[in-house]
């Protein structure tokens, strides 16, 4: 039995899930039966150890999974009240929703004008004006801004590892979704630019709902509003930041919080 | 001897028995090109290439064959790259690995297989006879463009799927559609690895005589082919008649000829390989 | 499942798909049509005939077996010279060459891949023929020997290149971890890495010596046009037709719907049948090996 159900979120919830059970073909589920509640403009932390069906989470939310063949996917996942997974939902608008930074960087092909602007292009914007408003907006949101904007025609690959994921972070926000979802997005990056992302995030948690399985436990200490430990498949845990990480209620947690097992 | 001074011995024996079956097997590439380089070059004037052939074909010059080969090439790429593109994205993105698309490739090893001859029988009977093109240019070059088309499917599906699928990931994570995805990523960036294989394969067609022996080669005309439907007059085919049909027939002409069809042949290597270095070099994954 | 709800994606996605059924469409109609032109022939010429010995339409003989012991004897011929030496310039290129010899060397078995073969039948007629009737002291230099030689020169390049492929295919983590044991690089090649690429380098000797029995112009170019069955080693240096000189040859004369021309087709179905399990045994191989490296999601 989840423990999510049982907190009552004092806060506005952004996405319900219920029961959540996602399997791929016949092995084990990765997520056996999940009930959670995300809540809007805070930072979101999912962690545990590798195995516990993170990634899928966050992959199920935007419907990524969906390119997964063998994936089967049960339970509700709700999106401002409106259910996400059924076969009519418009995928692209959920989309451009919910924006996905992967843990390593991928520039895209051009330049990084051209990455910023894929996003809008993707949904019909030609007016290049915009476009180049849009980008601004968002390579400054990314705290990216100063360092690349007297280079916006080079190619996005020339930029630094750091630089290239908070390219990928402000290549999401340019479409203006309402919830970042970041899979482990500093694991290969040094400490100074994982220290500048995690900085952005704490500015734009104001206006959008992130959700991030950290790349280590301490950086989920540091970020997390709200908390999941997960473990083979099952939410043993889902508090405030606070509680879960200064008073765990369940053993498995304390134990991989002290680093009995990892 | 001690052992490891057999060892060394033996391997450079073997290294050198290695080396000279590979001296045999490129030293007559190099004179073969050198050959006909020497002994053709003497017949390259401007009336060899701009004339007609005049009294049998001994004398005058090729230009026909050339056109008509030109003709046939463009007709050939016109068919093939189109619906072997095509092919070529569904195998590397839309396919699921089943027992169909299997099958599939099977057919495509086969269809790369078939000897050049079968496809002029095959080329007679469905588009000469049965499709009543009669011989002709277009009869000619759907034969060549069914059989190019395996090697433009195997090249181009093999410079989609080279593309990182990490960038389909972030396409469609964006929000953007399968197709979307292929025409801005996917298709640009397999772009030069799709014109090698379409180059390679055209050169290929280019230099065949068996398919169009039946379909559409003239021994001579004395005009130009005036629309698809009218036979055309190809140089490999050309050459083929003056080294075996024609009794008396100039060494040099001989010569010149292959000399021209070698070079319109490796040109398209040369810059097939042109291409696909300096894509190696722009690349941007 | 995502599904596409735009129409104009869905006629692409519709035209991208029948595209993709093409090859199989094309491989059935061949056989269709083969059949369809070449089955007649067994009802007009007695079964007899068809399994003779004599090769001669103008007074009705139309027996196979020459053509196919051509087609035959110059393959053979022609593996002979091209599987040992094309397996060892392989192991040559892929493991022995140094750089800057391999950056040479691969273009230049490519150039000869490109060679048209109506060019290497032209050389042959024109330089090989004499050579080997004045070498061996033959009445003629068109003989089956010839023929073997330009085809070893055809098949060459695709045994070369698929050969070297699996050659460079094979994990380093085996030529080092034979090396670490204090193998010489030779023994390395001979007792690791050829053997490692096993399937490969069969491959790319079913995949040459299909393209040999396949090859038209120049046979018919140097082989002469003697359709007769000569036993022990006179074959090979005695005139011979393949199957496919003859129907190259003769097609261009034959009256549409006529015994012959049924017959030609029938010549053309065996060496359609032939490829096709030739190349069904390659695919087989190489799909297998394929089949093993999927795509992962991230």
């Amino acid at each position: 039995m989840s423990p999510g159900g049982l907190v009552q979120p004092a806060f506005e919830p952004k996405i319900e899930i219920e029961n959540l059970r996602v399997s791929y073909g016949s092995e084990p589920p990765a997520l056996d039966g999940v009930t959670l509640t995300v809540p809007a403009r805070q930072i979101t932390v999912v962690f545990g150890p590798a195995g516990g069906g993170k990634s899928t989470l966050l992959r199920t939310i935007n419907r990524l999974n969906d390119l997964v063949e063998s994936a089967r996917t049960e339970g509700r996942v709700r999106l401002d009240g409106e259910d996400i997974l059924g076969p009519d939902v418009d995928i692209t608008r959920l989309r451009r929703r919910i924006g996905i930074v992967f843990a390593l960087p991928v520039p895209l092909p051009m330049s990084i004008r051209r990455n910023l602007w894929y996003g809008l292009e993707l949904a019909g914007e030609r007016n290049r004006r915009i476009l180049d408003e849009a980008m601004e907006k968002a390579l400054s949101a990314a705290a990216l801004w100063d360092e690349v904007k007297d280079r916006l025609d080079d190619p996005a690959i020339a930029l630094s590892g750091g630089q290239q994921q908070r390219l990928c972070l402000a290549r999401v926000l340019a479409l203006e979704p309402e919830v970042i979802m970041l899979d482990e997005p500093s694991s290969g990056l040094d400490p100074i630019s994982t220290a500048k992302v995690e900085a952005s995030l704490q500015e734009l948690k104001q206006q959008y709902t992130v959700i991030i399985v950290p790349s280590s436990v301490q950086q989920a200490g540091r970020l997390a509003d709200w908390a999941g430990f997960f473990l083979q498949g099952e939410l043993v845990e889902w508090a405030s930041g606070r509680e879960l990480f200064l008073a765990p209620k369940d053993r498995r947690t304390e134990d991989y919080l002290t680093g009995r097992f990892g | 001897m001690t052992a490891g001074e057999r060892r060394l011995l033996v391997q450079r024996v073997a290294f050198s028995l290695l080396g000279l079956a590979t001296a045999l097997t490129v030293l007559p590439i190099i004179l073969i090109v050198g050959v006909i380089a020497w002994k053709g070059a003497p017949a390259l004037e401007w009336s060899f290439l701009f004339d007609a052939p005049r009294d049998g074909l001994r004398a005058g010059g090729i230009w026909p064959a050339l056109v008509g080969t030109i003709y046939l090439t463009i007709g050939t790429g016109l068919i093939a790259v189109p619906v072997g593109l095509a092919a070529a994205i569904y195998l590397s993105e839309y396919a699921r690995e089943t027992f169909f698309t299997r099958a599939i490739r099977i057919a495509i090893i086969n269809l790369a297989g078939i000897p050049s001859v079968v496809y002029g029988l095959f080329g007679l009977a469905l588009f000469v006879l049965f499709l009543g093109l009669g011989t002709s240019i277009v009869a000619a070059s759907l034969t060549l463009s069914i059989m190019t088309l395996p090697v433009i499917i195997s090249t181009a599906e093999e410079a989609l799927r080279a593309v990182p699928q990490s960038f389909r990931l972030v396409s469609q994570g964006m929000g953007g559609t399968k197709w979307q995805t292929i025409r801005r990523i996917v298709l640009p960036q397999a772009l030069p690895g799709i014109l090698t294989g379409v180059i390679l394969g055209l050169e290929r067609a280019a230099g065949e005589t068996a398919p169009i022996l039946f379909t559409g080669a003239a021994l001579f005309l004395p005009q130009l082919p005036a629309s698809i439907f009218d036979e055309t007059m190809a140089l490999p085919y050309h050459l083929f008649v003056i080294s075996t049909q024609v009794p008396g027939m100039p060494v040099k002409v001989q010569f010149g000829t292959a000399l021209v069809l070698l070079v319109f042949v490796l040109s398209m290597n040369v810059l097939a390989t042109f291409i696909r270095s300096t894509y190696r070099r722009r690349r941007q994954w | 499942m995502a599904r596409t709800r735009h129409p104009f994606e869905a006629a692409i996605e519709a035209i991208i798909r029948l595209s993709g059924y093409s090859a199989i469409i094309f491989v059935a109609l061949i056989s269709l049509f083969l059949l369809r032109e070449g089955l007649p022939a067994f009802g007009e010429v007695p079964l007899a005939s068809l399994f003779g010995a004599r090769w001669y339409p103008i007074e009705g003989f139309y027996a196979l077996g020459p053509l196919i012991w051509g087609s035959l004897v110059v393959t053979v011929g022609a593996a002979l010279f091209a599987v040992p030496l094309g397996v060892a310039a392989a192991m040559f290129i892929a493991e022995v060459a140094p750089r800057w010899l391999r950056e040479i060397l691969k273009p230049l078995v490519e150039i000869l891949a490109g060679l048209p073969s109506v060019v290497l039948g032209f050389l042959g007629v024109v330089v090989l023929v004499p050579a080997i009737r004045e070498s061996l002291g033959l009445p003629t230099g068109l003989t089956a020997l010839t023929g073997s030689l330009l085809l070893a020169g055809m098949a060459l390049p695709t045994i070369v290149s698929v050969a070297e492929d699996a050659l460079d295919a094979v994990p380093s983590a085996y030529k080092i971890g034979s090396l670490a044991l204090g193998a010489s690089r030779w023994q390395t090649l001979w007792r690791v890495t050829l053997p490692a690429a096993r399937t490969g380098v069969l491959t790319a000797i079913m995949l040459g010596i299909g393209r040999a029995i396949g090859e038209t112009m120049a046979v018919m170019m140097v082989t002469g046009n003697a359709p007769v069955v000569l036993l022990g080693p006179q074959a090979l240096v005695a005139p011979v037709r393949t199957m496919t000189a003859t129907v190259a040859a003769e097609m261009g004369e034959v009256a549409r719907g006529s015994v012959h021309y049924h017959v030609l087709f029938t010549v053309g179905l065996v060496l359609f049948a032939i490829s096709f399990v030739v190349n069904v045994l390659a695919s087989m191989v190489l799909l297998k090996r394929r089949a093993a490296s999927g795509r992962m999601l991230s």
